[in-house]
């Protein structure tokens, strides 16, 4: 076993890599707590790949530090690290038979008998019949746990994981995430995570760092990511956000009221940024699932105290547990719609004129001097 | 004729293979031959002669012997040399690596006439004393351009992540390589040891120039073509055939079978 | 849970000094290089340099030959030998046109036709390899001996007679004649051509295919629109291969020649083994070396296939 100190946080302080005049990562500090589940999130190119690598000993960085615990390990090769990792696309030695691959570690490491504990991690991940195949003899689902057992075997201080389920089709993708979860709540190792898939941080993560060129732009428990971005790009790259440019009429008693598009809205003040001031320009954002179509011939049965905006319909798509609409309103071109599917609810087609409606609670805005639209995926840009 | 035309590829395939296997036939044939002058070129008679003393003529068999030594250290020499070369140039970015590539692109789009003519001058001017050494520097030298094209490849095609998933489960940069690097670049360095013995073995106008008066087993060919052919060419010939076809489909079936295995497993 | 995130926008003030890669590991690769480079630079580069010095000295092989800048050998060399240099490109040329025309239905058979016979195919394309190719080039005095079964089918389809009327051989004779020479080449370097190209064909998907004759393609629109694009790298990676060892090739001529059918390499081989003539030698060599480097130039040029290495 990997001598286990007290206090096994990961602790990267200004850490930061450059190549040529190409910035991957700014000096970034970052404590991941010893046996936490964090999810490095981001589009391909953000620079989590290669944070993940900097502190596998991969990467060299250019400036700052990588502790373990009370340990500084930024001049240790990895190899000497008691840090693993499940690659991206796992990287299972194609020569070595399975057995072999889960107990390479071991052997590297001079364990004398690693038979027992082979067998056993190879039960863990259910792969126990397996042991004499090659690699390549394996479905991906299978090699993903391989790669999984290779790592966890040598009892490593942090789990690294590069992508780990993005070879893997959509259905045992939501399987293994649950398989991770369960692993990691099992052996209590500290898992750090690499994705580009919102979902699959969320689901297992306890504490996400969203990412972009290069920098953490917001860090903290799915919900409170989700229910109180910071910026427009986490906003837009954490599931979907209706955003309205709006004008600041008044600030006060804890409430900010705005015009957007002819209408007033309101929002609490503490979901505000800082600087927030009558006369001042705010981004007003609302989640799709929040708000509730109304058609404008029942606009009286609206409650009062609501926010509310009156659009257009301009398409519906229905996807089984919901219909989520696209409406065209005053106050944002393409305003999106998540409803429920609990009864069909009539003159909601495309072209009806609906109220738009949300509690004001669940509005929050964001500094208006950033791109609207960050984080927003565009066709062809997934890896 | 409809069938002809539908299946006209199969046919000027076949008779191009035909084109190719024809000597081979011919040399087999001509190996049973009792010639009656001093050149086995036309058929006289069945006999089995040539193949019950395939040594009798003299310095045939030390021909052959000398040839297989040469073509053994060059491989060796020019698979250590060139695979080193090879893991540099995909392995690490460094200056001069167009040159590089250049100079080890160059042996090969040079007509061998023209090194075989410079590395004579080289010698003629060093007082070098032409014979085996000269043999065998410069098979290594025209050997190693095509060892570091066939690693090359292999290395190439290889993902990087392994090494690095070798040194992050503690394995150091010795031993990465001979775990993990050495066993799955093997195939390519075999390939390219196999072309270097190959193009050693059979190498003539390099050696015509080089050899002084060291006879290699191409060499005494080339003698014996203005001599007179003995059959125990054509048997040695064969003999090399029949050996070479038999380890390949050995181990085609040994592969197959091993192959066979696993999937039933 | 203790989380802290510095501010993103925030390089450390006067920060920890960046971190070096250690000099002992950027010098591996050049350790890994050193000794066969050197090898190359000692054994190959040198040679060549040696030889433009031996080019332009005069001298004699008793007296010693001395460095007199003299340029006139190339001259003398080119006008002497020019017919030989032509005939050298003459038959390398011609003999890989026909290796292209031979081995390419080979190359497609194996790659798209053979199914399981593909190993077996591909085994006897490299097992003539296995024979000493000088043995296998003594075989062709046989099989085209005056007289043979050979010669006596071309003569009586008239297939020599269209030969002789075009030079390539006289009489109804074959052995001794340009036609000798160039079956030789052919027939030497043919693998040389059809390994690359199989190489390329293997690669190219059958669905390109049946997509192509999807969209209206008949079997002739598809090889000259799909295939034979798609094959290039291996046209151009075989016509190398073949015409640069043909163009300096003298054992086929030696062999199956006569004195009419000399080759540059059979000029170059005899001044310096025989006729000891070491700088008209070395000059012939260096002009061979040029024709070929700057034919095998252009041709990449225009292929647009530089990553062959």
């Amino acid at each position: 076993m990997t001598d286990k100190q007290a206090g096994g946080d990961v602790r990267l302080s200004g850490i930061s890599k450059t190549y040529g005049s190409f910035t991957a990562v700014h000096p970034l500090d970052l404590t991941v707590p010893e046996g936490s589940f964090f999810a490095l999130l981001g589009a391909s190119g953000c620079g989590k790949t290669t944070t993940l690598r900097m502190i596998a000993g991969l990467e060299d960085p250019t400036t700052g530090t990588v502790r373990l615990g009370d340990k500084d390990v930024t001049a240790l090769p990895p190899h000497k690290r008691p840090v693993n990792t499940v690659f991206q696309s796992y990287a299972l030695f194609p020569h070595l038979s399975i057995y072999e691959n889960v107990a390479f570690g071991l052997r590297r490491r001079g364990v004398k008998s690693v038979k027992k504990q082979v067998d056993d991690m190879l039960e863990l991940v259910q792969l126990g019949d397996f042991a004499q195949r090659k690699p390549h003899q394996l479905s991906g689902g299978q090699q993903q746990r391989v790669a999984v057992a290779r790592a966890l075997i040598n009892h490593p201080q942090v789990l690294l994981l590069d992508e780990p389920l993005g070879a893997l089709d959509l259905k045992l993708r939501r399987q293994m995430q649950l398989e991770l979860k369960r692993i990691q709540t099992e052996v209590g190792i500290t898992f750090v995570h690499v994705t580009h898939d919102q979902e699959e941080a969320m689901t297992m993560a306890d504490t996400v760092a969203v990412m972009n060129g290069g920098r953490v732009e917001q860090l903290g428990a799915p919900a409170e990511l989700y229910e109180n971005p910071r910026t427009t790009f986490v906003a837009n790259f954490l599931g979907t956000s209706n955003l309205i440019e709006a004008e600041v009429v008044q600030s006060s008693g804890g409430e900010v009221v705005v015009t957007a598009g002819g209408g007033k809205l309101r929002l609490p003040a503490g979901r505000c940024p800082d600087a927030t001031t009558a006369g001042g320009r705010l981004l007003v954002g609302v989640r799709p699932e929040k708000i509730s179509l109304t058609p404008v011939a029942d606009a009286d049965a609206v409650p009062a105290g609501r926010n509310s905006v009156t659009g257009r319909i301009l398409d519906s798509s229905f996807i089984g547990v919901s219909t989520q609409y696209v409406v065209e309103s005053p106050a944002g071109k393409g305003l999106e719609v998540y409803a429920q599917n609990v009864e069909h609810r009539a003159g909601l087609e495309p072209g009806a004129e609906v109220v738009l409606h949300w509690n004001p609670e669940h509005t929050f805005g964001l500094d208006a001097a950033q791109a609207i639209d960050a984080g927003v995926e565009t066709v062809g840009e997934r890896p | 004729m409809s069938w002809a035309r539908r299946n006209i590829v199969v046919i000027a395939g076949l008779l191009t293979l035909a084109y190719l296997i024809l000597p081979n036939i011919v040399v087999m044939v001509f190996s049973f031959n009792k010639p009656a002058g001093r050149f086995n070129y036309a058929w006289r008679e069945f006999s089995t002669d040539a193949w019950r003393d395939p040594c009798g003529v003299a310095d045939l068999c030390g021909s052959l012997a000398l040839s297989l030594q040469i073509a053994l250290w060059a491989t060796v020499g020019a698979t250590v040399l060139g695979a080193m070369i090879a893991f540099a140039l995909v392995r690490y970015r460094f200056r001069a690596r167009g040159t590089i590539n250049s100079l080890i692109f160059l042996p090969m789009a040079m007509p061998e006439v023209v090194m075989a003519a410079s590395l004579l001058t080289l010698f003629l001017n060093l007082g070098a004393e032409l014979g085996f050494w000269t043999i065998l520097i410069a098979h290594t030298m025209f050997c190693l351009s095509f060892v570091v094209v066939a690693v090359k490849a292999r290395v190439m095609s290889m993902d990087p992540r392994l090494e690095e998933a070798a040194r992050d489960l503690y394995a150091g940069p010795v031993q990465t390589f001979l775990r993990v690097t050495l066993p799955i670049a093997a195939p390519g360095i075999a390939a390219g040891a196999m072309l270097a013995f190959a193009l050693s073995f059979d190498d003539f106008i390099i050696t015509n120039f080089n050899s002084g008066n060291t006879v290699t087993f191409p060499m005494f060919v080339w003698g014996s073509a203005q001599r007179g052919t003995p059959v125990q060419i054509n048997v040695i010939g064969t003999a090399m055939f029949a050996v070479a076809v038999l380890i390949v489909a050995g181990g085609q079936i040994i592969s197959g079978r091993r192959k066979k295995r696993a999937l039933t497993r | 849970m203790t989380v802290t995130q510095a501010p993103p926008l925030s390089p450390a003030p006067g920060g920890p000094p960046a971190h070096k890669t250690p000099v002992r590991r950027r010098l591996v690769p050049y350790w890994l290089l050193l000794p066969g480079i050197l090898w190359l630079v000692v054994f190959f580069v040198l040679p060549l340099v040696y030889q433009a010095s031996t080019s332009v000295q005069t001298g004699s092989l008793e007296e010693g030959f001395e460095v007199t800048w003299h340029f006139a050998t190339y001259w003398d060399a080119l006008s002497e030998y020019y017919p030989q240099f032509l005939r050298s490109l003459l038959y390398a040329g011609t003999a890989t046109a026909l290796c292209l025309l031979l081995g390419y239905p080979l190359a497609y058979l194996i790659a798209f036709k053979a199914g399981r016979w593909r190993n077996l195919l591909l085994v006897l394309v490299i097992a003539p390899f296995f024979t000493s190719f000088l043995i296998r080039t003594l075989a062709w005095k046989t099989i085209l001996a005056d007289g043979g079964p050979v010669v006596e089918v071309l003569g009586a389809v008239g297939f020599l007679d269209v030969t002789s009327w075009l030079g390539l051989t006289e009489g109804s004779r074959v052995l001794a004649t340009p036609l000798a020479v160039v079956t030789g080449l052919t027939y030497n370097f043919l693998p040389f051509m059809i390994l690359p190209l199989y190489t390329s064909l293997e690669r190219i998907d059958p669905r390109l295919h049946e997509a192509a004759g999807d969209l209206y393609a008949r079997p002739a629109t598809t090889f000259r629109k799909v295939t034979l694009p798609l094959s290039m790298p291996g046209v151009v990676s075989g016509t190398l291969l073949t015409f640069i060892p043909a163009s300096g090739d003298y054992v086929n001529a030696q062999l199956l020649g006569s004195t009419d059918t000399r080759m540059i390499g059979n000029v170059i081989q005899s001044q310096f083994l025989r006729v000891l003539d070491y700088p008209t030698a070395a000059a012939l060599s260096f002009i061979l070396m040029a024709i070929v480097l700057v034919t095998v130039t252009v041709y990449i040029r225009r292929a647009g296939t530089e990553d062959l290495v």
